[in-house]
């Protein structure tokens, strides 16, 4: 009953691994949460992070090691388990049902009689006292980012979760939503509530956590009162090394308007308009960065100039690097593109999904670019082949064969083998979207390293980004997008972090206000 | 309280072929044990006499291997001509009405035109006509899956019942004789627009299966459009990016599947049955889409499963006639084998291992 | 004249077994399994009530039966037949993640194959002395009329059926109200809608996969029982069935998914079977298979408008024909 009572735990977890087949996710974690506190879990992307906190939350099941909830050992074989040890997890990927209103939502899984009314007064009773702003009875797919979120949050809130955990909740909102996220979060700690906030983003560790707790390849390195820690002692944390980026970024030479894009403006399938009035030129000899809040319209901007994404107006023209007639590119899928005599190479985000093949090879994945050279109607293997060898060797990918299913390769490989691809097609345009993320830092500077060879050599490069000091770092110029709409472009040598910051917030951010 | 699960279910790295192999065929062999068994209770005769009859069911005469061979040609056939919609991951289990609609259209040309004009017209206007129809029949549902993503396995589903109702239709405004509500053999003296005999009875379907079996082998393996079909059957956005014309991809596809059934339609009637009936398909459009699946799309395999499919559902209907049984019993052997399959592929596919608690310290 | 009175209560006769199929596989793909096995479970349904009546009036022999056992007993033999189909379906699909459309199309065969197999083969396999399958004794009893004898139109039209006839009313109105208003309901749906949202809300994903399937399975083999015994004054013959498990199946789709929505829809279904007969051109067997063809045609048809119009609270279950595993990454 002195000062020197221990406090207690929320969550103690003691020698925890988890395995994926031959892959160790979470290797021996022993980590605790205390009760009433806000904690950071931090680590780069792949570290673990998640498929630890759904060792929490009953997702997965831990192969060894054993979990203690307010020191009581327990175990946590289904979601259901978790909630009743009042544990809510608030997943980066929304775990609703689309097709529900909020109100049906909120109350899934819960037992006893189904009352509709009753819960929705619920729901109403605790979105207004911590100020949510949602309507119980909109449907999911009638809402944005961030009032799905909400939803989730009211959720866990709903079932009287005293321990919740946030997985990367700030990826896809705006820094005001951020803030008020950040309020509502001091108010549930204020209120007795442990929490884990996952995220990888210093400034709100450190804005907002108690403690920060560091994971880095599945191994638990440490944890830290926030107060001790700064960026820099941190990132040396995650990293494992003291890192300042110094990408190489020679001066841009022969810049001369490669595409030019004016008043572009599309729509979604549900209608909903995604590129407002866009305008601005993708120059050669420079990179061109791109960066803006999660959905502000980056994956529609590059795949409507790739010619993947239907365009209600405006116009995409491209100059030849070799002079001659300007192209009109809206109206062209890809394969008009190509067969214009325009190499213009796309590095998509979702890299398994889009850009390869997942089931296929090396040399499968080569032929997605080269498939219609062949004689009749008969397929070229050759030419892929040895195009696969080629990358293989030069960006030493890790696989044992040109024919091994590049969905089996780790994330960075994958990487190398469809921006080797794009490289080898010598293109004039090269657009990447966010090409280095979730690869380890050699394999980002691998690719830091690519793209400006490709700069260097005449190429018009994009490069959308989601870490501004690697934007600030490798680009020329940063275009800033904005709830579908340019707000700025600036000189990346002269600007910095806040201005870049303010203009991606300019109108308020993301689309969920558009 | 022990709630989590007493199995650890993870995903196997892939196993070694002849492992896979081997895996595969003692389960058939487990299933063929069993289909012993089931026949050994309900009939109470020893179960190695009952694999004697099957086998002499199947291969006993010239006669019965010849049906045997030629029904394993027709089922390969079919299974053959779904393979590229499903390689596509288009589920097309309207093969059934495919082939019918083959068999309808040749009908159609052998009642009309047999006769009256050339022989050698006819049964080219035949097939031209069933492989039209079968590339309609093919066309709907991928027009529309293409155009506004209808659901395609419950679309050519319902085809098949369009297919069976208009055949119904014609055959009872083509019966003969009048009120016999069946067509019968059509053009039996005259045999205008029959198929001729290359050699003897059987053997034109087996040429056939055996000459698609390797057109669709070197199709989806070496040629461009088989690329296609097997980036559109990954991921329709990957297929976008790489320029493929996905809805172009999706109904060429379906069309040239359509018309590959049909054209097994028209050996049908043209070739083999010479007539048209409701069943006249019997189920085969179904088992071929279990034949294709369980033989991972590889037309090689489709043999061996066509074969010892065939040759259970012959031996089972001799055992039953020896025994006047009902002839159904070999649609339930069928069923066993096929579940025996199915469920291996789980194994195949999953490591299975008894979990270790969770409650003691690792 | 259209004789809409006797006509009615045919078109309902035709209908009834389709109402309890369409039930049953709706509440099946509710949970995002495509249960294709459904006709081969109303064969197994229907044969499973055949073979329990027929060795309770072979056991009886010439004597009396009794009402209550000459119901309760075809009526548990079917509803355990169609449960042990339901379970092997559910075993393969949810426990082992095989296809679904594979593992229907295979329940589908042997289920039609056992039912042609006993029907035909029952009496020899039993070495029994009578010379068919005919069981009407005992469809007596499931064709009694629920409400007694009964005139005038409206009891022609209304009241003249057996007791299945409501039960499978009763319970398309039971599924619709299990699916809208209660919380077990809401859960299923959720299952078939993105069952890794279900899973992460605490549902048993698992167990309501195989309940409702299991359940929406007996269902669906009651319709079976219900052709045989009372449609059909039990006599069994092979084939007799038909094709309308699929057409059961095509019900769930012109309905959108709604039980409720079946109890018309099936007696329209129905009609358009039998409409010929009651029409001018009556006994025109041609035109018949025309008029069989509608239903399909119309469902196609609704098919196409629902895809067209992109109506979300239209749209199959999202997770339709999907296994779930909960470890995949």
């Amino acid at each position: 009953m002195t000062a020197l009572e221990t406090v207690k735990n929320a969550i103690k977890m003691e020698n925890i691994t988890k395995r994926f087949g031959s892959v160790v996710a979470n290797r021996g974690i022993n980590m605790e949460l205390r009760e009433g506190e806000i904690l950071s879990l931090l680590g780069e992307n792949g570290s673990g992070k998640t498929t630890l906190m759904n060792m929490l939350s009953g997702i997965y099941f831990p192969d060894e090691g054993q979990i203690y909830i307010h020191d009581q050992p327990v175990t946590i074989a289904s979601p259901k388990d978790a909630f009743d040890l009042g544990i809510g997890m608030i997943h980066q990927h929304f775990k609703l049902v689309d097709l529900f209103t909020a109100t049906e939502n909120i109350i899934l899984g819960l037992e006893g009689k189904l009352d509709r009314a009753n819960a929705r007064k619920k729901v109403q009773e605790i979105c207004d006292k911590y100020g949510f702003d949602i309507d119980p009875d909109m449907k999911i797919y009638d809402m944005s980012v961030s009032q799905k979120q909400t939803v989730e949050i009211v959720k866990v809130l709903y079932r009287g979760a005293d321990i919740l955990i946030l997985d990367e909740p700030t990826a896809v909102l705006t820094p005001q939503e951020t803030e008020k996220l950040f309020a509502v979060m001091r108010n549930m700690k204020a209120d007795g509530k442990s929490l884990i906030i996952i995220t990888h983003k210093l400034h709100e560790v450190l804005a907002v956590s108690d403690r920060v707790a560091v994971l880095r390849k599945g191994e638990y390195i440490g944890d830290v009162a926030t107060k001790d820690a700064n960026q820099q002692s941190l990132t040396d944390m995650m990293v494992g090394r003291s890192v300042s980026l110094n990408i190489d970024r020679p001066l841009p030479v022969n810049v001369e308007p490669r595409v030019v894009i004016d008043g572009l403006t599309v729509f979604d399938e549900l209608g909903v308009k995604r590129l407002d009035d866009v305008s601005f030129s993708i120059n050669s000899g420079e990179i061109l960065g791109i960066a803006g809040v999660a959905g502000s319209g980056q994956r529609e901007l590059l795949e409507s100039i790739a010619g993947l994404y239907p365009i209600s107006s405006g116009s995409v023209l491209f100059t030849p690097p070799e002079g001659g007639e300007q192209q009109q590119l809206v109206g062209k899928d890809p394969m008009d593109i190509r067969k214009a005599g325009i190499a213009m190479s796309f590095v998509p985000e979702d890299r398994l999904g889009m850009g390869l093949v997942g089931s296929m090879g090396m040399t499968g994945n080569m032929m997605l670019r080269s498939w219609r050279k062949g004689k009749g109607i008969f397929l070229d293997r050759k030419d892929p082949e040895a195009l696969a060898q080629r990358i293989w060797q030069e960006l030493e990918v890790v696989t044992p064969s040109t024919s091994f299913p590049v969905r089996r390769m780790s994330g960075g490989n994958v990487q190398k083998v469809l921006v080797g691809r794009e490289i080898a097609q010598a293109p004039s345009v090269l657009m990447t979207a966010y090409a280095v993320r979730g690869l380890d830092i050699n394999t980002s500077y691998t690719i830091y390293n690519l793209l400006t060879e490709q700069k260097m050599q005449g190429v018009a490069v994009v490069y959308v980004g989601e870490d501004l000091d690697v934007l600030l770092e490798l680009c020329d110029r940063i275009l800033v997008l904005c709830g579908g709409q340019v707000s700025g472009v600036v000189d990346a040598r002269t600007t910095d972090k806040m201005e870049v910051g303010a203009l991606m917030t300019r109108m308020g951010g993301g689309q969920n206000n558009a | 309280m022990h709630k989590q699960s007493l199995f650890h279910i993870s995903k196997r790295e892939a196993l070694p072929l002849h492992k896979a192999l081997l895996i595969r065929g003692g389960i058939i062999l487990l299933s063929l044990v069993f289909c012993g068994l089931v026949t050994t209770v309900l009939t109470g005769e020893n179960p190695f006499s009952v694999y004697g009859t099957i086998l002499d069911g199947a291969f006993g005469t010239s006669r019965r291997l010849g049906v045997t061979f030629r029904n394993v040609a027709i089922l390969l056939g079919i299974s053959l001509a779904v393979t590229p919609a499903f390689k596509m991951r288009f589920w097309n289990i309207g093969a059934e009405g495919q082939v019918l609609i083959g068999c309808l259209a040749t009908t159609a040309c052998m009642i009309l035109l047999g006769d009256k004009i050339p022989n050698i017209l006819v049964i080219l206007i035949s097939l031209i006509a069933a492989l039209a129809a079968g590339a309609l029949w093919g066309f709907l549902p991928a027009f529309f899956k293409a155009k506004w993503n209808t659901n395609e396995t419950l679309f050519t589903l319902m085809m098949n019942y369009v297919a069976t109702q208009l055949s119904a239709f014609f055959i009872i405004v083509w019966e003969v004789p009048k009120g016999a509500g069946k067509i019968g053999i059509i053009n039996q003296t005259t045999k205008a627009g029959w198929l001729p005999e290359l050699g003897n009875a059987y053997m034109l379907p087996i040429l056939v299966a055996a000459i698609m079996t390797g057109v669709i082998y070197i199709y989806m393996q070496y040629s461009k459009h088989g690329y296609e079909i097997a980036v559109v059957g990954e991921s329709q956005r990957t297929a976008s990016y790489a320029g493929i014309k996905v809805d172009r991809v999706i109904i060429r596809t379906m069309v040239l599947s359509g018309a590959l059934c049909s054209l097994i339609g028209f050996i049908l009637t043209s070739g083999v049955d010479h007539t048209l009936t409701t069943t006249i398909v019997d189920g085969r459009g179904f088992t071929a889409v279990m034949v294709s699946w369980m033989s991972k799309f590889n037309p090689f395999i489709m043999i061996a499963a066509s074969l010892l499919l065939v040759t259970m559902d012959r031996g089972a209907t001799e055992v039953s006639s020896s025994l006047g049984l009902n002839h159904s019993f070999a649609d339930i052997l069928t069923g066993i084998i096929l579940f025996f399959i199915i469920a291996t592929e789980f194994f195949i596919t999953y490591k299975v291992s008894l979990r270790k608690s969770g409650k003691k310290e690792g | 004249m259209f004789d809409f009175v006797s006509f009615f209560p045919r078109a309902v006769m035709q209908g009834i077994p389709l109402l309890f199929g369409s039930t049953g596989e709706i509440l099946t793909e509710k949970s995002g399994n495509l249960n294709l096995g459904i006709p081969g479970i109303m064969y197994v349904g229907g044969i499973s009530g055949v073979i329990g009546a027929f060795f309770y009036e072979q056991s009886v022999g010439s004597g009396e039966l009794n009402g209550l056992l000459a119901v309760l007993i075809p009526f548990l033999c079917s509803l355990i037949g169609s449960l042990l189909m339901g379970l092997l379906y559910c075993f393969l699909t949810v426990t082992l993640r095989s296809n679904q459309n594979v593992t229907g199309l295979a329940m589908t065969t042997f289920g039609v194959g056992v039912g042609n197999f006993f029907g035909g083969s029952l009496i020899k396999l039993t070495a029994s002395e009578v010379p068919s399958i005919a069981l009407g004794r005992t469809s007596i009893f499931f064709k009694t009329a629920l409400f007694g004898e009964t005139n005038g139109w409206f009891g022609q039209m209304f009241l003249s059926y057996g007791f299945l006839a409501y039960l499978a009313i009763i319970i398309a109105l039971g599924a619709s109200f299990f699916l809208n208003r209660t919380r077990p309901g809401l859960h299923l749906r959720a299952v078939g809608e993105s069952a890794s949202t279900a899973d992460a809300a605490g549902i048993n994903v698992t167990r309501y996969k195989y309940l409702s399937t299991c359940i929406g399975s007996m269902i669906a083999g009651l319709g079976g029982l219900y052709y045989v015994m009372d449609y059909a004054n039990g006599v069994w013959s092979n084939n007799a069935f038909g094709d309308r498990g699929w057409l059961a199946i095509a019900l769930v789709i012109f309905t959108i998914w709604r039980p409720s929505a079946s109890i018309w829809a099936s007696i329209l279904f129905g009609g358009l079977y039998i409409l010929n007969i009651y029409l001018p051109t009556g006994g025109q067997m041609a035109l018949m298979e025309l008029y069989k063809m509608l239903p399909y045609i119309i469902t196609l048809l609704v098919l196409i408008v629902v895809s067209l119009r992109k109506k979300r609270e239209d749209q199959p279950p999202a997770s339709l024909g999907l296994s779930y595993f909960r470890e995949e990454r």
